[in-house]
This record gives structure tokens, sequence and C-alpha cells, in this order.
């Protein structure tokens, strides 16, 4: 494990692999990231972990049982013969095992309980589930990935591989990997999905988001995952 | 290339947008979208507001006054001196009928575009007036 995560460092330093948004944030962001008590992800975490309990999870579920599982996902579900992702699988457990009411997709309680099950996976490098039943999602996000969108034509591989490093306007470009999620960014002033990520990004380009349960979402998780291979977990991250 | 290029291509104006027709000569619009002349400073105005003309988030150019400008793109000084007016008008117009795989979004086309924002549809990212008062601005950038 160990000498696994030195080997992805030093591949890192030599720009072989994929990059974290966490390397060209500034100095000041990556030590509030690092730092648990500056980091106020952190508060939405402890509040998951409350939330763990007083929801009944830990019924059925001890944490140890959830470390290692967002490195996974998104992974398939049989019953929805599709993808699922980490948010899908809490709310299913919620609705199917626990016959509870939903809790509203991305609201705090949701949130909280996804910062508090990925953060057990902080530090593992994803390694995104090889089966090949996710392929048809793979390939489909890699398309919408690929294809150029919204009233300005641009894709996401024009900005996410083309142009990383670079500057549009005031901000740096990162490669758009899917690792802290969710994250409190400082624009948001919260922590916030990666499905909200993904929607500024394609209203950014005047597109019109997907609609809120889309399977497009699921495809571009699934093809994201595959495309961040190796970089770790860093939930709760902090991005501007 | 050129004469290729140089066949005269004839806009067809969508519904909602009713961009005005216009020709285009080899690699550029040789005639004013609106008949007349823009006006520079108006021209200016819209290339440095981000939400209006978009133009630094990639690109950089004489423009102090303004802190964060991309580097997606050539630095727009000197471009009046590199490119003629019509050139710079169908840069502008329509980039992709100069190089299909270019990064600058159409600025007076609503055709070959996907899932536009319902706020957005059936517009051109700039209006025949504006597009030539940036023209008309572009042409004084000489160095
Ligand atoms: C009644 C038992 C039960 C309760 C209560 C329950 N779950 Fe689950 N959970 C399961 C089962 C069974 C699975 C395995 C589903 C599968 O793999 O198809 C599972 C799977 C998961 C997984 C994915 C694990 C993996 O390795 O893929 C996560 C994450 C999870 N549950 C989170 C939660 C959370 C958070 C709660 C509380 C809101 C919760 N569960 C409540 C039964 C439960
Ligand atoms: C015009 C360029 C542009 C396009 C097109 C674009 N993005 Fe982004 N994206 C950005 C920028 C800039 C950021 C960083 C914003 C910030 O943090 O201030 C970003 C951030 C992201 C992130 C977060 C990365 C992290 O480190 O947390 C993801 C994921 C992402 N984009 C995915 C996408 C996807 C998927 C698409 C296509 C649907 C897309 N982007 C389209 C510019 C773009
Ligand atoms: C999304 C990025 C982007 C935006 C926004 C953008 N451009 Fe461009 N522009 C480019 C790129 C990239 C080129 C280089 C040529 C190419 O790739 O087609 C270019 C080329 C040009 C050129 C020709 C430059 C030369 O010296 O040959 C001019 C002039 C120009 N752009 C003006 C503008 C103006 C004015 C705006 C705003 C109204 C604008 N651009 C907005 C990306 C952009």
């Amino acid at each position: 494990m160990r000498r696994f995560a030195t080997l992805a460092l030093a591949l890192l330093a030599l720009g072989a692999g994929p990059r974290s948004g966490f390397e060209t944030m500034t100095p000041e962001l990556q030590a509030m990231q690092r730092d648990d008590f500056a980091n106020p992800g952190m508060l939405w975490v402890a509040e998951g972990e409350a939330l763990f309990q007083r929801q009944g999870c830990t019924g059925c579920h001890t944490p140890a049982q959830m470390v290692g599982v967002a490195a996974r996902y998104p992974v398939f579900d049989a019953g929805r013969d599709g993808p699922i992702d980490l948010a899908g699988r809490i709310a299913q457990c919620r609705e199917q095992r626990q016959g509870a009411a939903p809790l509203p997709t991305e609201s705090p309680e949701a949130l909280a309980l996804a910062a508090y099950v990925a953060n057990q996976s902080r530090g593992l490098p994803l390694a995104p589930d090889p089966d090949p039943r996710l392929d048809p999602a793979r390939r489909q996000g890699e398309a919408l990935f690929r294809e150029r969108r919204g009233q300005l034509n641009l894709s996401c591989a024009q900005c996410h591989d083309d142009n990383a490093g670079r500057r549009l306007a005031g901000s740096a470009i990162p490669e758009g990997h899917a690792n802290g999620y969710p994250l409190y960014r400082l624009e948001w002033q919260g922590l916030g999905s990666l499905r909200r990520r993904l929607r500024s990004c394609m209203v950014g380009v005047r597109s019109e988001p997907f609609p809120p349960d889309a399977p497009e979402y699921l495809a571009l998780e699934a093809y994201l995952a595959m495309r961040a291979r190796g970089l770790v977990v860093e939930t709760p991250a902090i991005r501007p | 290339m050129r004469a290729a290029c140089a066949a005269l291509l004839l806009w067809a104006a969508p519904v909602l947008a009713q961009p005005a027709a216009f020709q285009v000569v080899g690699d550029t619009i040789p005639a004013s979208l609106t008949g007349t002349p823009g006006d520079a400073a108006r021209g200016r105005a819209i290339v440095t507001t981000r939400q209006r003309g978009l133009c630094l988030l990639c690109h950089s150019g004489p423009f102090p006054e303004e802190p964060f400008q991309g580097d997606l793109a050539p630095s727009l000084a000197g471009a009046g001196a590199r490119l003629t007016k019509g050139q710079l008008r169908l840069r502008l117009v329509d980039g992709r009928r100069l190089n299909p795989a270019t990064l600058m979004p159409a600025y007076y086309s609503t055709e070959g575009l996907v899932r536009v924002g319902r706020a957005w549809q059936g517009r051109t990212v700039l209006s025949a007036e504006e597009i030539e008062d940036v023209v008309a601005f572009l042409v004084t950038l000489q160095e």
C-alpha cells in the first residue's frame, strides 16, 4: 500500500499520471485542505458520522466496511441494470432497505452522509470496478466528455484534456478529476456534489444541464472515475 | 484552398435568431453585417466585459485594467495589423469555417450546436451591431 502510494507520487511528479486539482491550488488552499481543523468540509464529515449512527446505518454496517467503497464507485447495480454511484447507493439503502422517506438529492443530510462514507476512503487510490457491465456507461461518458455543447460549443475535453494547466481568465484549468467529492468549494461557500460541479461546467458553456436524474450523469461519473484511476481520494477536498 | 472558399456561401437564417444574411469571400466577410461601420469604443467595452464578449476568458490583450486574462489563445495585441476587417469579421462570425476544430465560439451563428441552454436557444452570442463594434475596435489594435 505504502509502496503503491510512493510510486503514485513519483509518477505524479514526472507528470505521467493524472494530476489532481489539488496540485494547481494555492499553497494556502492546499494547507486548508490538509488541516482537518481548518477544512470546513470536516464539519460535514462529522455531521455525517452522527447521521450514520442516528439514521440506523450502523444497524447493518460498521464504519470499517465503508473503507474503500468510494474509491470503487460507481459500480454496476443488478437491480437497476446499470451503474449506481455512492449517493445513489446511500439513497437506495435508506429507501429500500430501511423503508425511510428519501432524503432530497443533494440535501445537507445526503451530502453529509456521502462525505462521511467517502472520507473513509481518503488517501486510497481510485480503483474503479473493472466490471465489464460498466463499459457501455463508460463509453457513453467518454463520448459525452468529448462532445462539444452549448452556445459556446466547447467540450469537457477541450478544457480538461487539451488546455489543462492554462488559464481561463483568472482560473487555472484543472484536469477535471472527480477524486475529492463531495467537496467544499469556496465559490459555493459550502459542500457540493460532483453533479453540482458538472452542472456548473455545463452552464458555463451555456449548455442546458441534463435533468437531475438523467443517466448521462452516471455515465460521466463512470468515465471520470476511470480517467482519474490512481489518484487518491481527497474527500472532503477544498477547491476555489 | 482559397479558391475553394471563394465560392460565395450564403447564410440560411434560422427561425428565431434571424442572423442577417452575409457573404463569405475567401477567408473574409467583406461587408458590414449591418451596412454601417461599428463603434470602436463600444467594441472595446464588449471585448473587455467578461459576460458579453467573453474574449478575455481565452485571449489576453492590451487591457491593463483587466487583471484576469486567459492564455488559451493568441494575444489580441496587433490583431488589427495581422488581419483585415473582413478577416476579423469572419473569425468572429464563425471561425469554424476557417478551422472546424477551433476553440473559439462562433459569435454570430446558431448552427451545429448541441444542447444549448434554454436562455440562449436561437440566439447568437453577439448581435450584428455588436460584431461590427468589436470589428471596429479590433482594427485599432495595430501593435
Ligand atoms: C437493513 C440493512 C441496511 C441498512 C439499514 C443500510 N444498509 Fe447500506 N447496504 C445494505 C446492503 C444489503 C448492501 C449491499 C448492497 C449490494 O451490494 O447490492 C448495502 C450497501 C451499502 C453501501 C455500498 C457498500 C459496497 O461495498 O458497495 C453503502 C455505501 C451503504 N450501504 C451505505 C449505507 C448508509 C449510509 C446507510 C444509512 C443511511 C445504510 N447503508 C443503511 C444494507 C443496509
Ligand atoms: C471552458 C472550459 C471548461 C469546460 C468546457 C468544462 N470545464 Fe470543468 N472546469 C473548468 C474550470 C476552470 C474548473 C475549475 C473551476 C474552479 O475551481 O474555479 C473546472 C472544474 C471541473 C471539475 C472539478 C475538478 C476538481 O479538481 O474538483 C470537474 C470534475 C470538471 N470540471 C468536469 C467537467 C466536465 C465533465 C465537463 C463537460 C461536461 C467540463 N468540466 C467542462 C473549465 C471547464
Ligand atoms: C473559448 C476561447 C475563445 C474565446 C472565448 C474567444 N476566442 Fe478568439 N481565438 C481563440 C483561439 C484558440 C484562436 C486561435 C485560432 C483558432 O484556433 O481558431 C482565436 C483567434 C482569434 C483571432 C485571430 C487571432 C490572430 O492573431 O490570428 C481573433 C482576432 C480573435 N480570436 C478575437 C476574439 C474576440 C474579439 C473574442 C471575443 C468577442 C474572442 N476571440 C473570443 C479562442 C477564443
